[in-house]
């Protein structure tokens, strides 16, 4: 008996399930018509890096390397100089996208908000070398997300044209000689 | 038809069958994309209808390899037998008054004779293949048909009981009163599953089972031998639908005596219905386990044909007193 009453109850719901599939010849399919239809990508999405430079022109990244630290592919690669204005920089920057996980740890780790992740990810190349991107392909004319953030401008380290003490919020330096307070 | 009529014909209908079936494969995926809600192949000309010639394409120029480990011969051998039993099997099919190719006395069994001949093909292909997938594969294969195919067969009686002939056309003509779909609902029902059964098609697709056997008796095929295995599958599809079409739908006569179009359309008409329905059953129903199809087939399925049969062979000797 319960063989029957199993038999019938698995009949009717498989004849169920054919109904509801059969009812889905009236809805829409969920597909994104990809290369016509572009698919909507937030603001803050992930997608390939680039270098930003801050509101005077002059590039962000100090190459202090924490980028290249916090990559978990080890995908960043670059060599730090110092300019004559005794500025950092990179003396090159290479990011191989190929490794690249769009994580973002490397936008979370830097300290100048140079590197940051923008919503692009259609980078595809038919030669493998050709998603090794240097210096020159990174880098953008603009400020990315941070639009008035300079790093000379309120870090105290000192360059041609501006003194010890003179970044914003900064008071002026101490002479540790002096017994005045 | 005269003789060279008749051969004309034949290869009109073997042309048809391929072509459909190869038209077959792109419309089940399209198909299969309405109901899963989203387009299938729909990028290569008007409604993706030329994927149909990429793939030929594709698996014309793969290359066309046999392993070494492999039974050579039997393995060239088993997808060829499977094209031509289905191919075979389109003999006795009648697509409308006069337009068949052979009606013989016997053009039902001639019918299970040939699905069951392409069971040797999926177990020649296991069994050639040396590959302990592809054993197991043509292992299933072979267990499920032996026990489908003694209620395949018994649940067609009733129909032939009913007409008094094994002949398509004279079972065909015996329902012009009403087709054989009501009276014979549980033959019907009995045959539909048998059918997916023996084109081992999704939900019973338990010899390919990608699932756990990777691919099945077909695991070393590739190119067009394999392309041959799949034409077989849809071959096996379209004859089924047309063997359900004639034996409980009436072939091609109209619904309540009704002659509005041609006999091959009506015809045509009631083999795509079926057709999509299958597609339906492979969109819907999930795959069992192997004992459930197992206990499926000898504990309902037999019992339930044998009820019909006994059921059938009383009325009829009820109604007509012992003729």
């Amino acid at each position: 008996m319960t063989l029957l009453k199993d038999l019938f109850e698995s009949l009717i719901s498989q004849l169920r399930t054919m109904w509801r599939i059969l009812l889905h010849t009236f809805t829409k399919a969920e597909t994104v018509q990809y290369p016509e239809e572009k698919p909507y990508l937030a603001p803050r999405y992930r997608g390939r890096i680039v270098l930003t430079k801050d509101p005077d022109g002059d590039e962000r990244c100090v190459a202090c390397n924490l980028c290249a630290a916090a990559c978990p592919p080890d995908c960043i690669a670059l060599q730090q100089g110092t300019r004559e204005d005794g500025r950092w920089y990179p003396e090159f920057f290479r990011i191989n996208f190929s490794r690249c996980i769009m994580c973002g740890l490397c936008e979370e780790a830097c300290p100048t908000n140079a590197i940051q992740l923008i919503p692009d990810f259609e980078m595809c190349e038919y030669d493998r070398q050709n998603m090794v991107y240097e210096k020159e392909h990174l880098m953008i004319d603009g400020p990315g997300k941070y639009h008035d953030y300079n790093f000379y401008r309120v870090a105290g380290m000192e360059i041609e044209g501006k003194e010890k003490g003179a970044a914003q919020n900064e008071a002026p330096p101490i002479d540790p000689r002096s017994l005045l307070p | 038809m005269s003789e060279g009529q008749t051969i004309l014909f034949a290869i009109v209908v073997m042309l048809a069958a391929v072509g459909g079936a190869a038209v077959l494969t792109w419309f089940e995926r399209r198909l299969l994309g309405v109901w899963q809600d989203r387009y299938g192949p729909n990028r290569l000309g008007p409604g993706g209808i030329l994927q149909v010639a990429a793939d030929m394409i594709k698996l014309l120029t793969k290359h066309d390899w046999v392993p070494p480990f492999a039974d050579k011969w039997v393995f060239i051998f088993a997808p060829t037998a499977i094209v031509v039993a289905m191919l075979l099997g389109f003999a006795v099919v009648p697509f409308g008054p006069g337009l068949h190719i052979l009606d013989i006395n016997i053009g039902l069994l001639f019918f299970l004779a040939m699905t069951s001949l392409a069971v040797y093909s999926v177990l020649l292909g296991g069994l050639a293949s040396n590959n302990k997938y592809a054993l197991l594969g043509g292992l299933r294969s072979a267990a499920q048909m032996v026990s489908y195919e003694v209620f395949m067969g018994l649940s067609l009686m009733g129909v032939v009981m009913l007409t008094g002939s094994f002949s398509m056309v004279d079972i065909v003509e015996a329902q012009r009163d009403g087709w054989y779909a009501i009276s014979q609902f549980l033959g019907l029902f009995v045959f539909i599953i048998a059918a997916i059964a023996e084109s081992h098609r999704l939900p019973f697709d338990l010899p390919e089972a990608e699932h756990e056997l990777t691919a099945g008796f077909h695991t070393e095929y590739s190119g067009m031998k394999f392309a041959m295995f799949m034409l077989g599958e849809y071959l096996g599809l379209i004859l089924v639908s047309c063997m359900i079409t004639t034996l409980f739908f009436g072939g091609w006569l109209g619904p309540f005596g009704i002659e509005i179009l041609p006999p091959i359309v009506w015809f045509s008409l009631k083999t795509f219905l079926i057709i999509c329905f299958f597609v339906l059953l492979r969109a819907a129903i999930p795959r069992p386990r192997y004992d459930q199809l197992m206990s499926l087939g000898w504990k309902v399925m037999l019992p339930l044909t044998l009820i019909n049969l006994v059921a059938t062979g009383a009325i009829a000797l009820w109604l007509h007193g012992g003729a």
